[in-house]
């Protein structure tokens, strides 16, 4: 244990994902070590975006207005829905241009380990979305590994009654993996052969 | 197949080290601890990116040191294939296949295939159903790597769905059908997995069961006693009669997983843990009418471990090239009977490397080529 600010930065540091015990005391004390100006200008970075960034009130990406930049673009098809985990997924398919609908963020995926069940994702708010505006079909692209595939079965499943049309990404995706890691050749062409659910 | 080349660099206690090796016999001899089991482990990583000594991987690193190298040259017909794996205490190993890295470390699986025959056998007789379980499994990935998936696949669901069903004993009742939608699609995934495992289980047993007659009848000498496999699925105690028993049907183990799960629901909200799966079954073995657990004698429970190992060597040769046969110290647990039988069939493989702590534990027609083994160095006696 280090004396009290130390150790309250160690802590901070080793709440981040990813970062365990022995990375976070190595990340303190390289920011001890660092020049103030640099590290100051991760500060600002840091209460920057908390202070600039939200969550998009309809799709729930990353934005820095009320709305995201693709929910207020009015040349987006309003008719399809993509439904994935995370907002740098939206980032990833946004690459490979194949994709011309809007999309909805849920913020995670249905993982027992970590505590993750249905209601801790934005999947009321997908339902919503759903009931009321003119979407015909919704693609589910959630990650390619059993968190995802678990996800979007219980996604498939919850809107099938509704009768709007639920496809999700084609194989060929590489399995386990994140959709992330996919290159933009490999998901543009998910995106093309996805099959109905 | 046979390895030709061997080099370490901080594996076990070998700072660096080199090995040349040929076809045939060769064998490693010195005093204890000197380094002997931690060559072929290494070649055994290579086979089944695990250690058959060990389960986790971090000590297999030098002590002291962040990764160990494994580099082997595998030769398989008149193919040659470098195989070099980066072994990282606690995150993702690396590999590389000629020189190219691999999109994951599994995709060696299949290159080197070996069958290692060592003291901790016995265990397949007298020990848990996971140590069958793991010599049926290990045996299986060898001959269709792409399981290696489904195991991985198949120990995350079982986490996911045993935390699941934590939670629902935790929850209130008014939660629990809600609960039930999301543990349906664990069921799901579970019966898929499951029944793939379960499926090249029963058909590996029926490969291995001919084998395994013929080679315990040789090393026991003993032509009345039969040695007979089941595997003993623990969907019974849920299914009793319903089991699709010798069945190599993934639908049939489909359907049969959901229905158990169905049954057994109630006891696994209670207690928080699946209770059927390929993860709960064994492989019961026999000598005649009487099970080998607990009744064989020590000579015989020898026997049948040898038995089981010759008859995985047989099936793998059976696929179209002689694995690489590991006896780690294995002689010294031998009396002079099975010794002799042991080497006899060894004699027939392309490539058998062979430790033992004195020259007087290995069978005279097995000498083949030497290495001292000796604080780490590795010399070539001649
Ligand atoms: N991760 C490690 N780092 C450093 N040394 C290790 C490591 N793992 C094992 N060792 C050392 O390696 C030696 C054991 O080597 P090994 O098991 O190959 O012996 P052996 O020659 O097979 O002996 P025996 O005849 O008793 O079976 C021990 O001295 C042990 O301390
Ligand atoms: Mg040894
Ligand atoms: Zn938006």
């Amino acid at each position: 244990m280090y004396e009290g600010v130390v150790q309250d930065l160690i802590d901070e540091l080793g709440r981040l994902p990813g970062v365990g015990p022995k990375s976070a005391q190595r990340i303190a004390f390289h920011i001890l070590a660092a020049d103030p100006t640099d590290v100051l200008r991760l500060a600002d970075a840091l209460r920057e975006v908390k202070e600039k960034v939200r969550f998009c009130s309809i799709c729930g990406n990353v934005a820095e207005e009320p709305e995201c930049r693709i929910c207020r673009d009015p040349r987006r098809d309003h008719s399809v829905l993509c439904v994935v985990e995370e907002p740098k997924d939206v980032v990833a398919i946004e690459k490979t241009r194949e994709f011309k609908g809007r999309y909805h963020v849920l913020g995670g995926a249905i993982s027992p380990i970590e505590g993750i069940g249905p209601d801790d994702l934005r999947i009321r708010e997908l339902m919503v979305r759903l009931a009321d505006s003119g979407i015909v079909e919704v693609i589910l692209a959630t990650d390619p590994n059993l968190e995802g595939e678990a996800t979007a079965t219980y996604l498939a499943r919850l809107i099938a009654p509704i009768g709007i049309a639920v496809s999700r990404l084609a194989s060929g995706l590489p399995v386990g993996g994140d959709l992330e890691y996919a290159d933009e050749v490999t998901l543009g062409r998910a995106f093309e052969g996805r099959r109905r659910v | 197949m046979w390895v030709s080349q061997l080099a370490l660099t901080d594996f076990r206690s070998y700072p660096d080290v080199f090995v040349d090796l040929g076809p045939g016999v060769t064998t490693f001899v010195g005093r204890n601890g000197q380094g002997k089991t931690n060559l072929v482990e290494a070649i055994g990583y290579v086979a089944t990116l695990g250690s058959h000594r060990v389960a986790t991987d971090a000590p297999l690193v030098r002590f002291g040191t962040e990764q160990a190298f494994i580099r082997c040259t595998v030769e398989s017909h008149d193919r040659q294939t470098l195989v070099e794996i980066a072994i990282l205490a606690g995150r993702a190993n690396q590999a590389r296949i000629n020189r190219s890295v691999a999109a994951r470390v599994r995709d060696v699986l299949g290159i080197l295939r070996i069958v290692v025959f060592a003291p901790e056998d016995l265990s397949l007789v007298k020990g848990d159903p996971a140590d069958r379980r793991a010599f049926l499994d290990g045996l299986l990935v060898q001959r269709v790597p792409r399981l290696a998936g489904t195991r991985a696949d198949l120990e995350r669901i079982l986490r996911q769905r045993n935390a699941l069903l934590k939670s629902a004993r935790a929850a209130r009742r008014s939660d629990v059908e809600h609960l039930d939608s999301t543990l349906q699609i664990w069921n799901e995934q579970l019966a898929t997995a499951g029944a793939e495992l379960i499926a090249a289980r029963q058909s590996l047993l029926s490969d291995l069961q001919g084998p395994a007659v013929a080679n315990y009848a040789y090393v026991a000498q003993d032509e009345q006693a039969v040695l007979a496999l089941t595997y003993q699925s623990s969907l019974t105690g849920a299914l009793g009669e319903q089991v699709p028993v010798g069945s190599s049907s993934r639908d049939d183990w489909r359907q049969a997983l959901l229905d158990a799960m169905a049954h057994v629901r109630r006891d696994e909200l209670d207690r928080g843990v699946t209770l059927v799966g390929p993860h709960r079954d064994d492989v019961l073995l026999e000598l005649g009418p009487v099970p080998a657990k607990g009744y064989a004698s020590h000579g015989e429970s020898w026997s049948i471990a040898l038995a089981l190992r010759l008859a995985s060597f047989d099936v793998l040769r059976a696929d179209g090239e002689d694995p690489v046969l590991i006896l780690d110290d294995v002689f010294a647990e031998l009396d002079s009977a099975r010794r002799q039988r042991l080497a006899q069939r060894l004699q027939e493989a392309t490539q058998v490397l062979i430790t033992a702590a004195v020259d007087a534990d290995i069978p005279d027609e097995l000498l083949g080529s030497r290495f001292r083994v000796d604080a780490g160095k590795v010399s070539h006696d001649r």
